[in-house]
């Protein structure tokens, strides 16, 4: 029950990009074509998986085990790094289509604040292991979902007419916020 | 804001324009986009914003000085790695310090902090400009872009703070009749408040253009 909770907590009520203002960069860089948010989100769904597992192990095994917590960050980062560029190679290797597919995407999620953040998060709340990967995977589809939404929004707004000063990066802000006061209707969803 | 940007035009010392660009021409919030986690996130009100800003200025100048001494010695492929851990140190060392002196702003930023670490402005300084340049004019650069993203997030957390408390760094500045915009403190007020920022700075760009013109 309280893995559900985790699930719907992450994807809607909150969302990382919405509520958490986690991966903004990407959402407003990779948001102009549905196609190229799809892979983005996919991309990212994928490596918040993975690094959900890996930095829950590092924090329990090396961190607390060692008592070394001020090293945290640095590891945390160590980690993620190698595991994007990890990925990246893997993809290469075995799926020719989908490493195309994903291109400049896959190196960028380095510094994509929701990896990170997703690992802070996780550590500060001290989920077991089960629940930090469920928390990984709705923080991925819930990226994934706010990246798609504001793609499909901004198609539509090349026939909309934007004040000047408010043409590109303001509006989508705009728009974002309107997108935030959207999802904060989910909050009924969950109590907590 | 807007008179420093013409003294950079006029000034004949190499190292005017490098601290100044910052703070409007290649602000990193309104022109370059960058940073955006915890310009949105930690504005609810001035004295946040002022203390993330603060802490963005410790770790920028910190990382950049650091990686303009060893830019000689550091391999090309590892280079972003090391500026990483560069960075990372370096925010460990400002969270630490945080929860020792200002514990209420520490947990008000919460992991906005650590967050700092793959905040793109402080790699994107590292690697377009500390890992070319002599460490006098990274320190230069570091220090005006950081205080123009400080200078931006007092602002944002500022509008934010009025509008939804009826304060100011926690001084009442709007009398009791004015209804508090509960929305400006929640994600929402964040995101409408900055692209109208933006819109504004697009605004005034444009009008300063126009007259140069005529």
């Amino acid at each position: 029950m309280e893995v559900i909770l985790i699930f719907v907590s992450a994807v809607l009520v909150n969302n990382f990009v919405l509520a958490y203002f986690l991966g903004i960069c990407p959402f407003l860089g990779v948001s102009e074509k549905i196609e190229s948010a799809v892979s983005m989100g996919f991309a990212v769904t994928f490596v918040l998986t993975l690094s959900s597992a890996i930095t829950w192990l590092i924090n329990h095994y090396i961190l607390i085990a060692f008592n070394v917590p001020f090293l945290e960050y640095v590891s945390f980062i160590i980690v993620i790094a190698a595991l994007v560029q990890f990925v990246e190679m893997f993809i290469r290797k075995t799926s020719k289509t989908l490493y195309d597919a994903l291109g400049i995407y896959l190196p960028l999620i380095t510094t994509n604040c929701a990896i990170l953040g997703l690992a802070l998060f996780g550590a500060l709340r001290e989920y077991s292991f089960i629940q930090n990967i469920v928390f990984g995977i709705g923080a991925g589809i819930g990226f994934t979902l706010a990246l798609v939404i504001m793609a499909g929004i901004r198609e539509d707004l090349e026939l909309a007419d934007v004040p000047e000063p408010l043409k590109g990066a303001a509006i989508t802000l705009i728009i974002a916020g309107l997108l935030a006061l959207a999802f904060m209707g989910f909050a009924g969803l969950i109590s907590a | 804001m807007g008179s420093t940007e013409n003294l950079g035009d006029h000034t004949s010392m190499r190292s005017g324009p490098e601290f100044i660009k910052g703070f409007w021409k290649e602000n990193p919030t309104l022109v370059m986009l960058l940073g955006m986690c915890p310009t949105l996130a930690v504005t609810t009100s001035a004295i946040n914003g002022l203390t993330m800003g603060l802490a963005v200025v410790f770790v920028l100048t910190g990382s950049s000085f650091i990686v303009s001494l060893v830019r000689g010695i550091v391999p090309k492929q590892v280079r972003i790695p090391t500026f990483i851990v560069i960075i990372a140190t370096f925010v460990t060392m400002v969270d630490i310090f945080l929860k020792a002196f200002l514990l209420d702003l520490s947990k008000a930023l919460g992991p906005f902090i650590p967050l700092i670490v793959v905040n793109c402005i402080i790699l994107g300084r590292a690697e377009a400009f500390a890992s070319k340049n002599t460490a006098l004019m990274s320190l230069l650069d570091a220090l005006g872009v950081s205080l123009g993203f400080t200078a931006t997030l007092v602002i944002l957390g500022g509008v934010r703070e009025v509008l939804g408390m009826r304060t100011f760094f926690g001084m009442k500045v709007l009398s009791e009749g004015f209804e508090p915009w509960i929305i400006m403190l929640l994600p929402p007020g964040a995101f409408i408040t900055l692209g109208f920022m933006l819109g504004a700075k697009n605004l005034i760009d444009k009008k300063r253009k126009e007259r140069k013109e005529h």
